[in-house]
C-alpha cells in the first residue's frame, strides 16, 4: 500500500502519528512526517484508519 | 414533510445522555430546520455522516460574523456576529485560521505530550494526596477534576499557578449561560488584560506566550487572545471530561471494574468515555458563504447551522451496537468529541493523556471510591456551554 501525505492540509492534530506511529510522525512544527511510503499489509486496515480519522483528509492510502 | 420549527432541545433525560429529541431528529430528519433564539430559521444537523462532511467542507465558515447562539445566552451575544478577537482562531477561516494554528501544533504533538508525562504524575499524585490528607467526603471537582488540567495548561503556557484564581473566576463567567453581556464582555476584557501582562516582558520565559513573543510572529494582542482562548478551553472542558469520566464510571460499576481488572484499556476507554460524554453539548456553529446544497437541501449563504456533537456521537450508523451503551471496549473510532476539520480540537492529545492518566491513578489511590450523594443530586452544569458536574462529592 502506497500512502500519500498532503503537508499543506494538515493542521498537525496528530491522529495519525496517534494511530500509526510506525508510518507516521510530526515535526516540531506538528506537521505530519511520513517516515515510509509503503505501508506493509499487518498496517494496511491501521493506515485506513489514520486516513479516516484525520480532520482534514490529508492521508490518502492507495492500494496495489 | 416539513420539520416543525422547533429550538435546539436541552432537557437531558439523565446525566449522560443528550436530550431524546437530538436521537429522533437522526432518525427522521438528520439535517432539519431548526429555531434559533433570536427569530433566525437555521438547521440542525444531527447524523455522524452529515456532521463529519459539513466540519470537513471549506465552504462552511467558522467565521463569529455569522455565528448565532443556538440557545438563549445573552452573556454570549457580544461575541456573536462580531469579528473574531484577536488571536481567537475558533472564530477564523483559513488563511488567518491557518497562520495561527501553526504556530501552536507543534506545541501540541503526541511527542510533546509525552515529554510532559512525568510532570503530570507528580501532579496527579500530589493532588491525590491532598485529598487523602483532606479525608472523605471531599468535592472531587475542586480538589483533582480542576486543578490537574489547570496546572498543566498554566504550566504549558507559562501562566504562573497564583494568577489561577483571577483566571478561573472570570473564565466562568465566560462560560455561563446566566451572566448578562455587560458581564460577559468585562470578564473578556479582564482576561485579555491578565494575559496581555503575562505574554509582556515580566512573563515566565519558559512558557508558550514567551516563546510566541519571542517568534514575532504574532502580535501582542494575538498572543494574548490565544491565551485565553486556551487557558479557558484548557480549563473548562478538560475538567468537565475528567469529572464526568469520573461520575460516568461510578454510575457503570461493571465498566469500572473491566477498567480496574485490566489497565491496559484505559486508552480505548477514554476514547469511548469522550464519545459517550461529549461534553461541547450544543454542538459547533457554521455557516456557508453562498448557497450551497447539502444533504438534499438549499443552505442558503449566512443562515446558522448547528452540528450537534452529541448527536453525531451517538449515531448507530457509525457506532454500531447500542451507541448509547457505555462500552470500554467498543471500537469508537471516528468520534466528534474533539470536532472534526481544521477546527479540530488543537490541545486533544493533551486531554487524552491527562485522562489516560488521571483516571486509573484515582481509582488506584482510591479503591473504594463512591459517589458522596444520591446521583440525581449531582449538580449538572447544563447551563454551562461545556457540559460537566460543578461539584462531585465524594467518599472512599
Ligand atoms: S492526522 Fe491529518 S492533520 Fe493530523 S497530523 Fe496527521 S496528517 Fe496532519
Amino acid at each position: 500500500m502506497r500512502v500519500d501525505v498532503d503537508v499543506d492540509l494538515c493542521i498537525g492534530s496528530g491522529q495519525c502519528a496517534l494511530t500509526v506511529p510506525e508510518i507516521f510522525d510530526q515535526d516540531d512544527d506538528g506537521v505530519v512526517l511520513l517516515l515510509a511510503t509503503t505501508a506493509p499489509p499487518e498496517l494496511h486496515d491501521e493506515v485506513r484508519d489514520a486516513a479516516s480519522r484525520c480532520p482534514v483528509r490529508a492521508i490518502t492510502p492507495t492500494d496495489r | 414533510m416539513a420539520s416543525d420549527l422547533t429550538p435546539h432541545p436541552v432537557t437531558r433525560p439523565n446525566p449522560f445522555d443528550p436530550p431524546l429529541e437530538l436521537g429522533r431528529y437522526r432518525e427522521t430528519e438528520p439535517i432539519r430546520r431548526m429555531a434559533y433564539p433570536d427569530g433566525h430559521a437555521g438547521w440542525l444537523i444531527t447524523s455522524h455522516e452529515l456532521a463529519r462532511a459539513m466540519l470537513s467542507d471549506g465552504r462552511f465558515s467558522a467565521r463569529s460574523e455569522f455565528k448565532r447562539p443556538p440557545v438563549s445566552r445573552p452573556g454570549a451575544d457580544p461575541f456573536y456576529g462580531a469579528p473574531a478577537l484577536p488571536g481567537w482562531l475558533v472564530d477564523m477561516d483559513a488563511p488567518e485560521h491557518t497562520r495561527i494554528r501553526q504556530q501552536l501544533a507543534g506545541k501540541f504533538t503526541a511527542r510533546r505530550m509525552r515529554d510532559l508525562r512525568p510532570r503530570l504524575d507528580v501532579v496527579i499524585d500530589d493532588l491525590l494526596s491532598t485529598m487523602a490528607r483532606k479525608g472523605p467526603p471531599v468535592d472531587l471537582v475542586e480538589l483533582f477534576a480542576l486543578p490537574v488540567p489547570s496546572i498543566m495548561i498554566c504550566e504549558i503556557l507559562g501562566v504562573p499557578y497564583e494568577k489561577r484564581a483571577e483566571f478561573q473566576q472570570n473564565s466562568e463567567t465566560l462560560f455561563s449561560l446566566r451572566v448578562t453581556a455587560d458581564e460577559a464582555s468585562a470578564a473578556m476584557d479582564r482576561l485579555y488584560e491578565l494575559l496581555r501582562v503575562l505574554s509582556g516582558p515580566g512573563g515566565d520565559r519558559d512558557g508558550l506566550l514567551a516563546m510566541l513573543a519571542e517568534d514575532g510572529t504574532l502580535d501582542r494582542e494575538e498572543i494574548a487572545g490565544v491565551g485565553v482562548l486556551l487557558l479557558t478551553a484548557g480549563h473548562e472542558s478538560t475538567s468537565s471530561s475528567l469529572a464526568l469520566s469520573t461520575f460516568a464510571l461510578l454510575s457503570h460499576p461493571d465498566q469500572l471494574a473491566k477498567l480496574t481488572a485490566d489497565p491496559g484499556l484505559i486508552d480505548n476507554a477514554v476514547e469511548e468515555l469522550m464519545r459517550y460524554l461529549s461534553v461541547f453539548h450544543f454542538g459547533v456553529p457554521r455557516t456557508p458563504l453562498e448557497d450551497v446544497e447539502f444533504g438534499g437541501h438549499l443552505l442558503r449563504a449566512g443562515e446558522s447551522i448547528t452540528v450537534s456533537l452529541p448527536a453525531a456521537n451517538r449515531d448507530p450508523a457509525w457506532f454500531a451496537d447500542h451507541p448509547d451503551r457505555l462500552d470500554i471496549e467498543r471500537r469508537s473510532t471516528g468520534h466528534m468529541a474533539f470536532g472534526y476539520g481544521i477546527h479540530q480540537c488543537l490541545g486533544q492529545n493533551l486531554v487524552r493523556m491527562e485522562l489516560r492518566a488521571a483516571l486509573p491513578a484515582l481509582f488506584r489511590r482510591f479503591p473504594g471510591l463512591a459517589l458522596a450523594v444520591p446521583s440525581d443530586e449531582v449538580p449538572l452544569s447544563s447551563d454551562m456551554s461545556v457540559y460537566g458536574v460543578h461539584r462531585l462529592p465524594v467518599t472512599w
